[in-house]
């Protein structure tokens, strides 16, 4: 009995068991949705999934449902939700990381005050601005025939704007680490703050950066709220499209379910590929 | 294939501006005399992002505040109507009651489980460490509509007669009891409390992976002196690692909470906000979107803007903190 409690010990089979239980609830739900996936309708409709894990080779396996999905609509929302999330990730970055080095290593009056408003504003909830910014686009369209509403450009620009606090905050925190002697050395052998911050911060940033590109991608991707607003039905990306199939599963599950898996392949390859920089930018944004 | 051309073009554009803009603003100012330019120079890098956050946050924010005071099409100001109408309406208060009941139980769960996790995984060696921690940590690159469809699944019900899909269905057949239509049973905020689940689910990963770090962080020494004093493995953890990150523990609260607070998508997907389900800010898109009342929609979300504004005060204050540490 000794020699298995050692066992136990050593191996630490206690905490293993615990961990393995709680891994298989948290991952039953997807596995069943990406099984579901893979069955026929006809199968679909009338047992559970789990009947085609027990029979594996009794049960036959289809991609019909992938067909189906991408044909209504997901490979469109697939193309518009890359050219949505794409530059809704690249130009907050641009802009931030410019602000950040602002903050950082140039001197203003109202430097701090502008700062902790910036802080502030990580909290607020953004349905407090959506409105008024949707009007404000009309407004435009109106007034000077610039349409923004139903574009790509609007749910950048939106994006962008809601990214700010966050994106200078978790920036300028990294370039803070930046030694002002770098800097100050740079200054004096002539070269200006525009060439330093593209040849130099810009670059010694590229951590911080990274991590939130990859939190800023994830982010935008899976969003729903901004792209129905201002993207609209005419561009619809993926979440949309997924929302909708969700409304009418009276077609069966499996193609709800291949419509899942679509959306969410890039977003799980992006993080499985780069997890130890989401978990970079996960630990260095948040407040210790 | 027109459209995979059209965005390209419209990407590279839209990045190419961007980068144009700030040559341009740089260009402009190196034509001052050096003295000058010493003070004025961070509004070429500064004023994009101030502009950005100013027309598409700061002055919206206000502008909601004003037409909160507004009928629905916004034409004449109504006084604190629209307030008196939100806090007489029961739905509206049944809304306030589920949005407390999220900001009470998804939490506390989400940063127990998580702080359980990091714990133990912190235990078992760097290869199961990895596997466990992908597979729990996986659900946050999901989104909140992909979440409620894999979790719609799980809760299907079917109408009597038929097979049951869903594994929460199965389990109470199993059980001998019978299969419950769950997301729309509102007895005790059942649904809710569902549709919780989902949420918790989402995020234990990251409350998992902030706390973890910190556990990591923990200096050795004071784990070997509390060993060397003949402490067990919880006095180790109750006296000696969860005063040290307990810092952090209230960071993914707060996090969590303010997320919580904005809860959306999640209750969009799975009931519409039927069934007693809905939250403040579902509550907004209903009222803004499918009744095209400004005013009104408005005040819903300034009342959620008051709720959080407290957050943000802690948010503030622990920024401060943490510079101060520098």
């Amino acid at each position: 009995m000794s020699t298995l409690k050692r066992i136990s010990a050593r191996f630490k089979l206690g905490s293993t068991f615990i961990l393995l239980a709680l891994v298989v609830v948290w991952s039953l739900p997807t596995l069943g949705l990406l099984i579901t996936s893979l069955r026929r309708r006809s199968d679909a409709e009338v047992s559970p999934w789990w009947d085609a894990v027990l029979d594996p080779l009794g049960t036959v396996w289809s991609t019909d449902a992938y067909q189906t999905a991408l044909e209504s609509g997901m490979l469109d929302a697939l193309i518009n939700t890359f050219a949505v999330t794409i530059p809704a990730t690249i130009l907050p970055l641009m802009v931030a990381a410019n602000a950040a080095y602002a903050f950082t290593f140039l001197n203003f009056k109202g430097k701090e005050v502008v700062f902790s408003l910036m802080v502030g504003l990580m909290v607020v909830p953004l349905q407090a601005a959506l409105i008024p910014v949707l009007r404000g686009m009309v407004w435009l369209q109106k007034a000077v025939d610039i349409q923004l509403t139903g574009t790509y450009a609007s749910a950048w620009i939106v994006h962008s704007a809601f990214a700010m606090p966050l994106a200078i905050y978790i920036i300028r925190n990294y370039m803070l680490t930046i030694p002002t002697s770098l800097i100050e050395a740079a200054r004096i052998d002539g070269a200006s703050y525009y060439k330093i911050f593209w040849s130099l911060v810009l670059p010694l940033s590229m951590p911080a950066i990274a991590s939130f590109a990859i939190f800023q991608f994830l982010w935008v991707w899976n969003d729903y709220l901004i792209a129905f607003i201002f993207v609209g039905q005419g561009s619809p990306v993926l979440t949309y499209e997924l929302l909708k199939l969700l409304g009418q599963y009276g077609q069966g599950w499996q193609d709800v379910a291949a419509g899942a898996f679509i959306s969410l392949v890039v977003p799980l390859l992006v993080f499985l590929g780069l997890q130890r920089f989401f978990v970079r930018g996960l630990t260095s944004g948040s407040v210790k | 294939m027109g459209d995979i051309i059209f965005g390209l073009i419209a990407v590279t554009i839209g990045i190419g501006a961007s980068y144009g803009l700030y040559w341009l603003l740089n260009a402009l100012l190196s034509f001052l005399p050096e003295k000058i330019l010493k003070r004025v120079q961070w509004i070429a890098f500064l004023t994009p992002a101030l502009v950005l956050v100013t027309l598409v946050l700061l002055v919206p924010i206000v502008q909601t505040f004003i037409w909160s005071f507004m009928d629905k099409r916004v034409e004449n100001y109504v006084g604190f109507d629209n307030y008196v109408a939100l806090f007489t309406d029961p739905n509206f208060l049944s809304v306030l009651v589920n949005n407390f009941l999220w900001v009470l139980v998804v939490p506390a769960i989400t940063v127990a489980i998580g702080t359980a996790v990091a714990t133990l995984t912190n235990q078992v060696g760097p290869t199961r460490e990895k596997i466990f921690k992908t597979l729990i940590f996986m659900p946050m690159s999901i989104s909140f509509v992909a979440a409620a469809t894999i979790w719609s699944l799980t809760y299907a019900y079917v109408p009597p007669g038929r097979p049951e899909v869903g594994v929460l269905n199965s389990i109470m057949i199993g059980l001998g009891l019978e299969a419950q239509p769950w997301l729309t049973i509102s007895d005790g905020r059942l649904n809710t409390f569902l549709l919780m689940a989902v949420l918790v689910w989402l995020q234990v990963g990251y409350s998992m992976v902030i706390i973890s770090a910190a556990i990591k962080a923990v200096p050795e020494e004071t784990l070997e002196a509390a060993r060397l004093d003949a402490a067990n493995a919880w006095q180790v953890f109750r006296h000696v690692i969860l005063p040290q990150v307990w810092g952090s523990i209230m960071a993914v609260f707060v996090t969590v909470l303010i997320l919580v607070m904005k809860i959306f998508d999640v209750v969009l997907a799975m009931t519409g906000g039927n069934f007693d389900t809905s939250v403040l800010a579902l509550e907004w898109f209903r009222v803004f979107f499918e009744s095209r009342e400004i005013g009104p929609a408005s005040a819903i979300v300034v009342v959620l803007f008051v709720l959080i504004v407290p957050l943000m005060y802690v948010q503030i204050r622990t920024v401060k903190q943490q510079e101060e540490l520098r």
